[in-house]
């Protein structure tokens, strides 16, 4: 097979081709650094494949008409930073509880509020999850690299589609601003999943069909005409005040994740067959472990690298079968401590659980996980 | 010239209005007096007469006593978050322009919190029709004073009363760039059923600021003796239709507010636009 041609592009580039990939035809969103390459993109691709792209007044409006654009029918993207999580936290869970599919990339930049806008950070790892009130399902994807951010991104809307819930792309600004190599994969290569069809009659279609644990979604104006609000409610879309039904919805929200763990989760091993001392870490950290890994593993240390593709749901099972084979988990972050404690509750105590944390902009460096690895060999 | 008996066959045939209603979702959670019903009416009537379609349509709303119509009527509707409305509309009409999409709003939904989606809707002209049902309170959480509040007026929020000036809708969206712009009132009904007909036939942006107060919080806070008294006081008295104003001298016009069509301009559609414009240049083989 001949080698196929490689092109050069940026972390934020090859999320707009993944989007393209993966069928996008919808985004909508507000200008935001580090992540506005994502848009200007968008803003030229989209179009050509007979997509729809508008820069809205605002990064509410950005998810308010990216969510619109989904009920149409349309797999639909915004993106942003920090700053425009915050904003946009609401409209996350208006989309979880209307079951609407929706991928939000997050490119972090160091917080809190303006921060330091060009600088990276792993801070929004629990906004993510936590950010918007109530209880909700989220799913998050952590690509550490420009090829995986194309291909997560892809699985993003997979998972968006199948699940009908909002997926967040997240990495931090050096995975989203690096260039490397990247074969844009040939149509068939990936596999690409769409929402699932309504194919009964109009009359008897509820958008949220007591039947499925995912019902399909109808788009709007294909005859089936149905109401979608952000209140609690019926199968059939309109509000509710009884308990049972209320009580239902909620947990099976949660529920279509939490039973789907399994096909959602995605981790990388790197070295763990025999390791003594384990590192688990995302995005660009990921990349200083892995040359931290190589580097001690040439001095004959047992250490290895436990990398999740999906941080949320959070990779429980992993995490908790390591912790019993393992004398310590190390947890380098950007941030003051965010997954560690994910990490710690898996655990169990079964192992010791150390962090390293940084939030001075600079990227967490080999050296620091390799003293704070070797303290434990 | 027709019988008796022809005259009374005419005048017979009902409106069907349960073709455009979800019968089993009634009775609405409005109060009596108050005259978001008579305004759905007005709505429903000038549906019927454009010759929309049911499956066509697409009803926006966001919180409040008003952004609960959509959950009464059968077209493909869409109950949002508080103030986004415009935004979330804005997102299905350019996914699919081929629906009519109705926005739903009160004063505080469009004007305060969604102030900024209201102006750049407007601006954008994104053939969208906004009805913005002005009660001048936030009747939803029990009466707080709103951006259409008028000056001194008693809220659970002014009790000393408002010292906020309120905010014209129709000179927003005419200034932010909408190209239909209208006020009617819960008592003008026939009026307002033309008017709300007119703005939805217009392509483009077309807002319609509708009076319809409020009997249960701003009504009772501010001593008006009953509902009637009340929209007679503020929808009646306290407006003249924009024809009858030039006949009116500035005097005999104070304290009145403008009601009929306030603005009609055409002006290139954002939906068509991005069609035209952007669709055909990125594909074009250039």
């Amino acid at each position: 097979m001949a080698q196929k041609k490689k092109r050069l592009l940026q972390g934020n580039e090859a999320c707009v081709e993944g989007a393209i990939y993966a069928g996008c035809k919808f985004y909508a969103g507000y200008p935001i650094t580090p992540s506005t390459e994502v848009a200007e993109g968008m803003s030229v691709r989209l179009p050509k494949v007979g997509g729809k792209f508008i820069q809205m007044e605002d990064e509410i409006g950005g998810i308010a008409a990216a969510i619109g654009g989904s009920l149409a029918g349309l797999k639909s993207m915004t993106a942003t930073s920090g700053p425009g999580l915050s904003l946009k936290q609401e409209c996350i869970g208006y989309a979880c509880i209307a079951e609407v599919p929706l991928v939000i990339v997050d490119v972090m930049r160091g917080g809190p509020a303006t921060g330091y806008p060009t600088g990276p950070s792993q801070s929004d790892i629990m906004a993510a999850k936590w950010g918007t009130h109530g209880d909700h399902p989220v799913i998050a994807v952590t690509p550490s690299s420009v090829p995986e951010i194309l291909t997560e991104t892809v699985r993003a809307f997979n998972l968006a589609e199948q699940y009908r819930t909002p997926v967040m792309v997240l990495y931090d600004e050096i995975v989203g601003h690096m260039r490397e190599p990247i074969a844009i994969p040939e149509p068939g290569e990936l596999e690409v999943v769409d929402r699932e069809k309504a194919t009964c009659k109009p009359e008897e279609y509820f958008p949220y069909d007591d039947r499925h644990l995912v019902a399909p979604l109808a788009p709007f104006g294909s005859g089936y005409r149905f109401h979608v609000t952000g209140l609690n409610h019926k199968q059939d879309g309109f509000p509710t005040n009884d308990s049972k039904v209320i009580d239902r919805n909620n947990r099976r929200i949660i529920e279509k994740v939490e039973t789907n763990k399994e096909r959602i989760w995605k981790n990388e091993e790197t070295a763990l067959d025999d390791a003594e001392v384990a590192i688990f870490t995302i995005g660009s950290t990921a990349r200083s472990a892995r040359f931290a890994v190589n580097e001690l593993r040439k001095s004959g240390l047992k250490v290895g690298l436990l990398r999740p593709l999906t941080i949320w749901p959070f990779p429980d099972a992993a995490v908790a079968e390591l912790s019993k084979r393992v004398n310590a988990i190390i947890v380098p972050e950007m941030n003051l401590g965010q997954m560690v404690h994910e990490v710690e509750r898996c655990a169990k105590g079964n192992c010791e659980v150390e962090g390293i944390t940084r939030v001075d902009g600079e990227p967490i460096t080999p050296a620091q996980i390799m003293h704070a690895v070797r303290r434990f060999l | 010239m027709s019988t008796i008996a022809e005259k009374k066959e005419k005048v017979s045939v009902p409106f069907d209005y349960n073709k455009y209603l979800r019968p089993n979702k009634l009775p609405h959670i409005w109060c009596p007096g108050c005259g978001h019903g008579i305004v759905l009416k007005a709505l429903l009537r000038a549906i019927d007469r454009a010759g929309l379609e049911k499956d066509n349509i697409c009803m926006v709303s966001g919180i409040g006593c008003s952004s609960r119509t959509p959950g009464y009527v059968d077209f493909n509707t869409l109950h949002t978050l508080h103030g986004r409305a415009m935004a979330f509309a804005t997102g299905v009409k350019l996914a699919k322009p081929e629906l009519k999409v109705i926005v739903i709003t009160g004063d505080g939904d469009a004007l305060a919190i969604g102030g900024n989606h209201f102006i750049h809707a407007c601006r954008r002209n994104i053939d969208m029709t906004v009805l913005v049902m002005t009660n001048s309170t936030y009747g939803m959480t029990g009466g707080q004073y709103s951006p259409t509040t008028p000056l001194d007026a008693i809220a659970t929020t002014s009790r000393y009363g408002n010292i906020e000036p309120p905010f014209d809708a129709c000179e927003m969206a005419r200034a932010s760039g909408a190209t239909f712009v209208a006020r009617g009132t819960a008592y003008h009904t026939i009026e307002l059923e033309k008017t709300v007909h007119d703005a939805l036939v217009h392509k483009g942006t077309s807002v319609i600021d509708i009076i319809d107060a409020c009997p249960t919080y701003f009504g009772r806070a501010n001593k008006f003796k009953s509902a009637t008294h009340m929209m007679e006081a503020i929808e009646k008295d306290g407006t003249v239709n924009v024809k009858q104003a030039e006949k009116l001298t500035p005097e005999q016009l104070k304290g009145k507010v403008l009601r009929g069509v306030l603005h009609k301009v055409e002006r290139p559609e954002y939906c068509e636009q991005y069609e035209n414009l952007i669709m055909q240049k990125a594909t074009s083989k250039k």
